[in-house]
Order: structure tokens, then C-alpha cells, then sequence
């Protein structure tokens, strides 16, 4: 124990180094402890996560099918609702409250695995450019300059235009629209250890460049770029919620928040449960990744430390 | 300075050919877009004779040459959904959507600017605090998801705006705020961190003991330096708004802009409209942050450009 407090001492000493540390852990949950929000966003997330690995156990009803004779009951504490349906039920019977369950599931599916193609591909072009520098730096900071200024929204339209609407193809367009943002900030902070002490060492005991960049490099610029990814998912949750709302993203009867607020709107505002619950689970999700983003920027790094909001 | 207009002009370019090629390939990808436009009772002869004329059964290299061709002449071509020559049809649409973004950027900037300096001077305070939850919410809840409950409450409850359409400015509100709510918290907190970057610099020691009022610290001395972070990210943010935002907006209000017409083109697979639409975002948007790059003296004269 005692052993360990020393260790986050000298976790909080360190200035420069912001490799994420198993030992560091107890400081982190302490420091949670202390930032309420962040608690409550942590404890919201493990909840949405638990619930939406767990769909198929938890969810009352199943998402796809519905009971005609049960259409649009309002949730239970409304005038005619039930509570067989806490949430009420939609145009063809399903229940809303299993449908939100599920729906989070594809949210959080398409949101994690496309930041995760995008963090690949930008992490991996930004270490190149940083690292190697020269006419491949200019090359690929170019084509991020590109894709900064490309309507992405449009891009992504026209992606699902041309491949099909569908899971996949929507996680290829917004993967397609996000790598971008990581491979402008690995550039810039593998910059800060280019020609640092770090890199001179390796490099002058003979370590391969690839080595150098995975193995010395990327360790030390772990944290800033978890901080992004987390944000990222924030963003393409929002992102895959209006593709599908707009009926370009995930297809019916699949259930995902945007199209259940898609699907809704025919029904608003009579049916106001249809379209309010879901865009609660959304900015809900939303909120909590933000501000996990937020205290994760202040626990890992240590240049923030004294901007964080305990 | 000219040469550096002229080094973003051709940046800027690329840009332009690059998504506008990227389009076209992409466009040429899909499936017979003629499936889409003729009955589904057509018969093969009626289809190959609609492909012919179209343009689509010869080589890409073909179609691109005179795609390539119209674009340098400014034709893209007729939109095949309404006949019209593309191009006009997307630039009939630009007031409505550039008045719009115009409108929800002011709100932004108007609320975001104020409240971030308020936070920024008393950070932790409770003003600070319900600013930055506030931010905070803004950014997170979806805008057409805020759009449909605005429409609920002060549409369908209060009846004090109407739900959709155009006409006067009270068709306006609804949809402005409803697309000012996102930037306006990002802005707001863009300009905060900015402030309290500044706020920590010598230069505002140095003019709070030379008794400078502190009003004149702030305006004079800080936001101007953070002025150029703040305009940046604004302009993203501008940006962002009529190449993305305005779309959904568009779509929940039933407004006919921009983004209304992109989600036509995409329904009727109507490719030159669509490459017109692309066209005119993008230059828009390069524009906008070619102004803004020159916008930077303003804030700061060190910046020069070559």
C-alpha cells in the first residue's frame, strides 16, 4: 500500500511522461471519487455498456416484433400506459424501452468500431508523417488538410448513397470522415519527441523505424489520443444517430436511436414518447463520454493537472 | 500577401477537384441510377436508350473528360430529377441556407462570446459552472432530435411559432435556434479556455498595475489576443454548420435550402445535381477559412503572411 501512494507521487512529479500507468490506477479512482460528474458519467457508461452486451438478457421484449393490438401506448406513468410497456410502445407495438436497450447497442457498436478503423489509420499515418518527416510528412499532412476542408456530411451521404444504406457501409463512411483528426494530433505531438533524447537513443542503438515508432514513440503519446478516441465516439454516436434519423444509416427493423427518432416523427407530437426517450439516450450517452473524456485529459496528463475541475 | 492568396486560392482548388472527383467516382460507382428514374414496368430498350442519352454507357475516362469540360465552363450538366441546368438550381438554394447559418451563427456568437468570458474571469464560480454544464448540453443533445422538441413546445403546446414552412421571421426562430444551440456551446467553450490562456499572461499583469480598468484588460488586451483561437474555431464551426448541420435542420423544419436539396439529389440519384451541390459547399467552405486566415492581422499585426 504503502508502496503504491509513493508510486502516484511520483506520477504527479512527472512532468513530460504521459504513458498511462497500471500502478496509477488507485490515483485515478481516487481522483474520480473527488469529481463527482465524472463518477456519475463513469457509473452512466458502464451502465449503458453492461445493459447493451446484455441486450438479449435484459430487454423485456424482443426489438423487431411487435403486438398490433398494443400500438402506441403511452409509458407508464401517462394516462393509458401500462406496465407491461415502461417507456410505451411504438406504431407497430414494439416496446419502446427494448428498442432504446438495443439501440444503444448498435450506437455504441458503430461508434466504437469506426473510431477504432479511424484511430488505426490516422495514429498509424500521423506517427509516419511526424516521424519520417519530409516529402511523406508533406504528402499526408496535405491530404489531412484535404479532408478538413470536405463537406463530410455530404461525403458520407453520398458513401451510403452509392455502397447502400446498411451497418457496414455506414461504418465505413464516417471511418472514412474521422481518420483525419488522429492523424493531425499524433503528428503533432510526436513532433515533441522527434528529436528528443528518446528518439536519438533508440535510433543510434540501431532500432528499426517501425520499432521506434510502436515501441518508443507511441507509449509516450498514448493518453492525449485516448482522450481524442473517447471523444471521437461521442462524435460518431451523434454522427450515426443522424445518418439514421435521416434514414441513411441503420435500416428498420433493426432498432438504433436515430431511426427510432426517424421512425417517430410521423407519430409526433401525439406519440411525443417515440421521438423524447431515445434523444434523452443520446444526449445522455453523449454527455457521459464527454465528460469522461474531460476527466481523462486531467488524470493522464500531467500539464493539466492543475486545470482540473475536482 | 498576394502571394499567399494565391498559394491558398490553389490549395484551395485541389480541395475542390479532390471532392468533387472523389464524387464523381464515387456517383459512377453506384448501380443504373436509370432503375431509379423509370418505372419499374420499363422495358431493357427503354433503359438502354435513357443510359445512352445520359451519358453513362460510355468509358469513365469519357464521362470525366466531359465533366471535366462543363466544370471548367461552369455547366454541370441538367439535373435529371427536374431538367433544370444543376448548377442554378443549387445556387437558388445558397440565400436561404447562408441566411439561415447566418442567423444561428450570430445567436452563437452573440450568447457564446459574453458567457465565455464570464466564465473564464470567474472560473468555479456558479455562473462558470451553469455556463459550462450549459456548453456542455448544447453540445451533446442531437439538433434535429432539439429541433423536434422545440416544434413540441412552442409550435404544438404554445403555439407561438409555426412548426415548418418559410415565410416571415417567425418561421426563422424555431430553426435558428435549433441549429445555434451546437456551436453555441462549442464556442463558448473555445472562448473560455482561450480567455483563461490569456488571462494568465504578463501582459494583463502588466495592465492591471498600470490601473487600466478592468473592462479594458479584458476586451482591449485579452479577447483581442484570444481573438484569433475564437475566430478559428468559430469558422469551423461555420463551416461545419452548412456543410452538415443545416441538412438535418433543413429536413425537421421543412425548409427548402442547401441540405434540403442534398437529401433530394441523394433520393432521386440525381448525380449532376449532386456534383453541382458539391461544388458549391466546398468552395464555400474554403472560402470561409481563406477569410478568416486573413483575418488574422486584425487580431494580431505579428502575423504576416509569406
Amino acid at each position: 500500500m504503502e508502496s503504491k501512494a509513493a508510486a502516484a507521487c511520483v506520477y504527479e512529479d512527472e512532468i513530460r511522461d504521459s504513458r498511462p500507468r497500471f500502478y496509477a490506477l488507485r490515483y485515478m479512482s481516487r481522483k474520480m471519487v473527488k469529481d463527482r460528474l465524472a463518477l456519475y458519467a463513469f457509473i452512466f457508461l458502464v451502465l449503458v455498456l453492461f445493459v447493451s452486451i446484455a441486450a438479449p438478457l435484459v430487454s423485456p421484449y424482443d426489438q423487431a416484433t411487435g403486438d398490433v393490438w398494443e400500438r402506441l401506448k403511452p409509458p407508464v406513468w401517462s394516462e393509458g400506459g401500462s406496465p407491461e410497456h415502461l417507456l410505451g410502445t411504438d406504431q407497430q407495438g414494439r416496446d419502446v424501452l427494448s428498442r432504446i436497450i438495443w439501440g444503444g447497442r448498435v450506437s455504441l457498436r458503430v461508434g466504437f468500431i469506426v473510431v477504432v478503423l479511424a484511430a488505426a489509420v490516422g495514429v498509424f499515418l500521423g506517427l509516419l508523417a511526424g516521424y519520417a518527416g519530409g516529402k511523406t510528412e508533406i504528402i499526408i499532412m496535405q491530404m489531412v488538410d484535404i479532408q478538413f476542408a470536405f463537406p463530410g456530411m455530404l461525403v458520407a451521404l453520398v458513401f451510403v448513397m452509392v455502397l447502400g444504406p446498411g451497418e457496414f457501409n455506414l461504418i465505413l463512411a464516417l471511418a472514412f470522415n474521422g481518420w483525419m483528426v488522429f492523424a493531425r494530433m499524433a503528428r503533432g505531438l510526436v513532433l515533441t519527441y522527434r528529436n528528443g533524447p528518446l528518439v536519438e537513443a533508440a535510433e543510434a542503438i540501431g532500432v528499426k523505424p517501425l520499432k521506434i515508432m510502436f515501441r518508443h514513440i507511441l507509449p509516450n503519446i498514448f493518453s492525449p489520443l485516448m482522450t481524442l478516441f473517447v471523444l471521437e465516439v461521442a462524435r460518431i454516436i451523434l454522427a450515426e444517430a443522424t445518418m439514421s434519423f435521416l434514414g441513411y444509416g441503420i435500416q428498420p427493423p433493426t432498432s438504433s436511436w436515430g431511426l427510432m427518432i426517424g421512425e417517430g416523427r410521423s407519430y409526433f407530437p401525439m406519440a411525443w414518447w417515440l421521438v423524447v426517450f431515445p434523444g434523452v439516450a443520446i444526449a445522455l450517452s453523449v454527455w457521459a463520454l464527454n465528460i469522461f473524456s474531460n476527466w481523462l485529459s486531467t488524470v493522464m496528463d500531467p500539464l493539466q493537472k492543475g486545470q482540473s475541475a475536482e | 500577401m498576394t502571394r499567399y492568396i494565391v498559394i491558398r486560392l490553389l490549395n484551395a482548388l485541389v480541395v475542390v477537384i479532390g471532392v468533387s472527383l472523389l464524387v464523381f467516382l464515387l456517383t459512377r460507382a453506384v448501380g443504373n441510377p436509370v432503375d431509379v428514374m423509370l418505372p419499374i414496368e420499363a422495358t431493357d430498350e427503354e433503359r438502354a436508350r435513357l443510359t445512352h442519352q445520359l451519358g453513362l454507357d460510355d468509358p469513365l475516362y469519357t464521362q470525366l473528360a466531359d465533366y471535366s469540360v462543363g466544370v471548367i465552363r461552369g455547366d454541370f450538366g441538367k439535373s435529371w430529377w427536374q431538367g433544370t441546368p444543376a448548377l442554378e438550381l443549387a445556387m437558388e438554394r445558397v440565400p436561404y441556407t447562408l441566411k439561415l447559418s447566418g442567423i444561428a451563427f450570430i445567436i452563437a456568437i452573440i450568447f457564446a462570446i459574453p458567457l465565455g468570458v464570464l466564465s473564464a474571469l470567474r472560473p468555479r464560480s456558479w455562473l462558470d459552472k451553469i455556463t459550462s454544464t450549459t456548453a456542455m448540453l448544447g453540445i451533446c443533445v442531437p439538433n434535429f432530435w432539439l429541433g423536434l422538441l422545440l416544434i413540441l413546445i412552442f409550435a404544438n403546446t404554445l403555439g407561438w411559432f409555426p412548426t415548418s414552412g418559410t415565410g416571415g421571421w417567425r418561421y426563422m426562430v424555431l430553426p435558428s435556434v435549433a441549429l445555434a444551440v451546437l456551436p453555441l456551446g462549442r464556442i463558448t467553450q473555445i472562448v473560455r479556455s482561450a480567455m483563461m490562456e490569456q488571462l494568465r499572461e504578463l501582459y494583463v499583469v502588466t495592465a492591471r498595475s498600470k490601473g487600466l480598468a478592468e473592462w479594458l484588460v479584458v476586451t482591449r488586451h485579452a479577447l483581442k489576443n484570444a481573438g484569433i483561437t475564437i475566430i478559428t474555431m468559430s469558422g469551423w464551426e461555420l463551416g461545419r454548420m452548412l456543410a452538415g448541420y443545416t441538412v438535418v435542420i433543413e429536413v425537421v423544419f421543412g425548409l427548402p435550402g442547401l441540405g434540403h436539396l442534398i437529401i433530394d439529389a441523394i433520393n432521386y440519384q440525381d448525380f449532376p445535381l449532386l456534383q453541382a451541390l458539391t461544388f458549391v459547399i466546398a468552395v464555400t467552405i474554403n472560402l470561409l477559412n481563406l477569410i478568416i486566415d486573413l483575418s488574422y492581422p486584425l487580431f494580431n499585426p505579428r502575423v504576416k503572411f509569406d
